[in-house]
């Protein structure tokens, strides 16, 4: 592959108990583009996303074997500090999970952990990355309202804001439409669009159209295999493979 | 036929609403009885001064010492159980591998431990406090009745952390988070309303159990002033002046009855007021 | 400053899983450490007495060095199993009417009522007990034509089954209430009535989880102090009937410790019965709860 990648997957497996979930994947995602993992449910393609910033070690009895480097650095090697890889990444998961705390704090959370206490620098960056999630207008006169009392849209772009704030390389986002609204659904995709000149963007979703919409690069999986991967325009126009091809025509689901 | 099953059907419903009734009414019949007996002797002597010189043969003042006495005895233990439960149940949530033997063991030893009267733990209680050359205190006190409720916290803890999604944990460690910085930020905030209640829980078992601190905590008229005093508490100065062959200090001892069951209730209603109030931050 | 910052951030992180689990082993280690002290305790008679003359033995003179626990072992069982006897079917049925019939606003008053329940100090059931179960059982007598002084192991069993309510209720719900709905439907469109869906199906579905919350309740009594001593009467005597006193263990550590130290063996003695009793409750409540669990996993 010629462009830049940053992440490599080598030679990755994961099981869960006898299960092998995942079946020796490499692969490599491409830098400052929106990277889309599609396939049937039960692929796989959560617990490969979860592979890139390590909460799959959450999950009781999984074992993982093989490489994932990020910028070049192995991060399941030996002396690797987990929560430096995983400001690395801001996350986005299916159901937006705020923080037990004020909106303000959600989004100062990051920020704080990394020893910022300047209370103006503080209020500004929160106000700048309020208004990145184009959250600001909606939100300013209740700051120090629960991130709770939110409705779920509003609950996801703050999430986005969060994530933003620690100032990642990469934004991880698994399947982070599929419990909102359109009108919700139409934000954060507008925002993903925006975002991708300056971030990586890896999505995980279920949805073709989306995927197709939104994304520069895509990788199919099935039963725990990578099957194909590439430019959107080759998977949606020209896939190699016969899986690829039912699939994307939605002979399949 | 059918209608005789019918029957039996409809007369064991009739039984249950009987018994689920009878529940309710010993409830009201307790604290009707309490409150009926006691309240011509409540007075604001009683629970605005110490025990006068005569105090256990009829003379004047009240219980005041045995009021201070608990919630200090109460609060103390309330806060030894919490100050080594969080810790505990911290670890079996956020540290520990979830679902693992080890942690199994754990949960199985703290309701084993949930199971264990407090009369055991008051002579455990009195064992250690051989052991260590003290005599009755304060202190002895607090540290028994404090072993008493330490699973009582543990587990009502447990029970709110456990519930606690794991998408909430993980959002901040993504954030870059410690399973320190996690559990101290995120998790303790979560489960903020349980712990509370859980506290409240506990301080009204550690105030209304005599048992406990039978052998610990000693009794005196006084408001004690140091952990090294000893301290008298309420279900123990109920239980002394019900012994009394002079009248007026039984119909005193049903007076302090009614002050330890509103104690009690108000702590209950007091900790289902937290639950509400702290929910307001709690994610779903 | 930042790197610096970090690096203490993850030591911060690492120093206090080792604490946390510290906390932890110190916290599984206390039933080793109850069981050594009260043996520790208990030790100077057992030297002297083997344990099983200590619990076969009826006669009590601690003046005269006898101490046979016998008696209070007696006591112990009678009450407790009578207490039982007297809460479970009452409880049983008023789960089944919470789990199955009550409708929310029912349920949402009920439930708070076993929870302040719980709540109350022992000692105001011992009040309870003395001015309404002993006069109680006096009319019994009296209408019976039983010699009765009141106080006596039926109104300590009656008194304690008021106290297990709580226990019993709130595990016989949580039992009750893991029954799958789909057996429910499947039996009542059988043609079964309610009562025998209850009776046929649900309770036998759940009877494992219900005797474990027996065995809890049975436990939870075992240990009861303040208020079974104020209504039993006392009296270290092989109990003979219902309505005559009796001596739990319980009372009688709670009731002697003031001496204790005044008689020679007297604390080995009273140390032994909280032995023996620690160990019986923890053996059913480990009982229980592996049930429980196993139940659970299942």
């Amino acid at each position: 592959m010629s462009e830049k990648s940053i992440i490599q997957v080598k030679n990755l497996s994961v099981s869960y108990g006898n299960h092998q979930v995942l079946k020796n994947l490499s692969i490599d995602i491409p830098d400052n583009k929106l990277t889309a993992i599609i396939g049937p449910s039960g692929c796989g393609k959560t617990t490969l996303f979860k592979t890139f910033n390590r909460l799959i070690d959450d999950t009781d009895g999984i074992k993982v074997s093989g490489e994932v480097l990020v910028n070049g650095e192995n991060i399941y090697g030996k002396d690797i500090e987990i929560t430096h890889i995983r400001k690395k990444m801001g996350l986005l998961n299916q159901r937006p999970t705020p923080l037990p705390m004020s909106i303000f704090d959600n989004v100062a959370f990051g920020m704080r952990l990394q020893g910022l206490k300047d209370k103006k620098e503080l209020a500004a960056k929160v106000e700048h990355y309020l208004r990145l999630a184009s959250l600001w207008d909606e939100l300013k006169d209740r700051l120090h309202a629960p991130a709770a009392a939110l409705s779920i849209g509003q609950q996801q772009r703050l999430c986005l804001a969060r994530g933003l704030a620690v100032e990642p390389e990469i934004i991880l986002g698994d399947e982070p439409t599929s419990a909102l609204d359109p009108i919700s659904t139409q934000h954060i995709e507008q925002k993903f669009k925006e975002l991708k000149e300056d971030y990586t963007i890896i999505m995980v979703t279920h949805i073709l159209r989306q995927a197709r919409r939104l994304a520069d690069y895509i990788v199919f999986m099935y039963l725990g295999e990578i099957i194909e991967h590439g430019p959107t325009d080759e998977i949606f126009n020209n896939p190699q493979q016969k899986l690829t091809q039912d699939y994307v025509k939605g002979v399949f689901n | 036929m059918n209608t005789r099953r019918k029957i039996t059907s409809t007369f064991f419903e009739t039984l249950m609403k009987l018994s689920a009734f009878l529940i309710v009414a010993v409830l009201l019949y307790i604290l009707g009885t309490i409150l009926y007996k006691g309240i011509p002797s409540l007075s604001w002597e009683m629970i605005s001064q110490k025990p006068s010189a005569g105090f256990y043969m009829g003379g004047g003042g009240g219980i005041l010492n045995a009021i201070v006495g608990s919630i200090y005895l109460a609060g103390g233990a309330s806060l030894f159980a919490l100050f080594f439960s969080l810790p505990l149940v911290i670890y079996i949530n956020n540290y520990a591998k979830k679902n693992g033997k080890f942690v199994q063991v754990i949960r199985l030893i703290m309701d084993v431990l949930y199971g264990i009267p407090s009369i055991v733990y008051g002579t455990f209680g009195f064992v250690i406090m051989l052991a260590l050359g003290w005599t009755v205190s304060l202190l002895a006190g607090i540290i028994t009745v404090g072993i008493f409720v330490f699973p009582i916290l543990v587990r009502s803890m447990d029970e709110v952390l456990r519930t606690v999604p794991p998408e909430v944990n993980q959002a901040a460690y993504s954030l870059g988070a410690t399973r320190l910085e996690t559990s101290v930020f995120v998790s303790l905030r979560q489960a903020m309303p349980g712990i509370l209640a859980g506290f409240l829980l506990s301080f009204g078992r550690a105030i209304g159990d005599a048992a406990s601190v039978l052998f610990t905590a000693g009794f005196t008229d006084n408001i004690p002033t140091s952990l090294t005093q000893p301290a008298a508490t309420l279900p123990l100065s109920i239980f002394f002046q019900l012994g009394s062959p002079f009248e007026e200090v039984r119909n005193r001892a049903y007076a302090a009855a009614v002050v330890l069951t509103v104690i009690i209730l108000i702590i209950s209603i007091l900790s289902r007021l937290v639950m509400k109030h702290f929910s307001k931050y709690i994610i779903k | 400053m930042t790197n610096k910052r970090n690096s203490f951030r993850i030591l911060a992180d690492k120093l206090s899983g080792k604490v946390f689990l510290t906390f932890a082993v110190i916290a599984c280690s206390l039933i080793l450490l109850i069981l050594a002290g009260l043996s520790f305790k208990s030790y100077p008679l057992l030297k002297h007495v083997s344990l099983f003359k200590v619990i076969g033995s009826s006669i009590w003179a601690p003046a005269d060095g006898k101490f046979g626990l016998l008696p209070f072992i007696l006591s112990t069982f009678l009450i407790t199993i009578l207490a039982t006897v007297f809460a479970v079917p009452v409880c049983l049925l008023a789960s089944t009417y919470i789990v199955e019939y009550a409708s929310n606003t029912v349920r949402n008053l009920i439930m708070p009522v076993v929870d302040i329940l719980a709540g109350i100090p022992s000692v105001i059931f011992g009040i309870w007990g003395v001015l309404v179960l002993v006069p109680f059982v006096s009319f019994l007598g009296k209408t019976f034509n039983i010699a009765t002084e009141g106080y006596s192991i039926l109104a300590a069993a009656l008194v304690l089954a008021v106290m297990v309510f709580p226990v019993l209720i709130n595990i016989f719900t949580e039992v009750l209430r893991t029954v799958p709905n789909d057996l429910r439907d499947s039996a009542l469109s059988l043609g079964a009535t309610k009562w025998e869906t209850i009776s046929k199906v649900i309770y036998r579905k759940a009877a494992a989880g219900l005797f474990a919350a027996v065995i809890l309740g049975f436990s939870r009594a075992l240990g009861e102090t303040i208020a079974v001593l104020m209504v039993v009467g006392n009296s270290p005597l092989i109990p003979k009937s219902i309505f005559g006193m009796g001596y739990p263990i319980p009372a009688l550590i709670a009731n002697n410790y003031g001496e204790m130290m005044s008689i020679p063996m007297y604390d080995a003695a009273l140390m032994t019965a909280a032995l023996i009793l620690f160990i019986i409750i923890l053996l059913f409540n480990a009982a229980g709860r592996l049930v429980l669990i196993k139940l659970e996993k299942n």
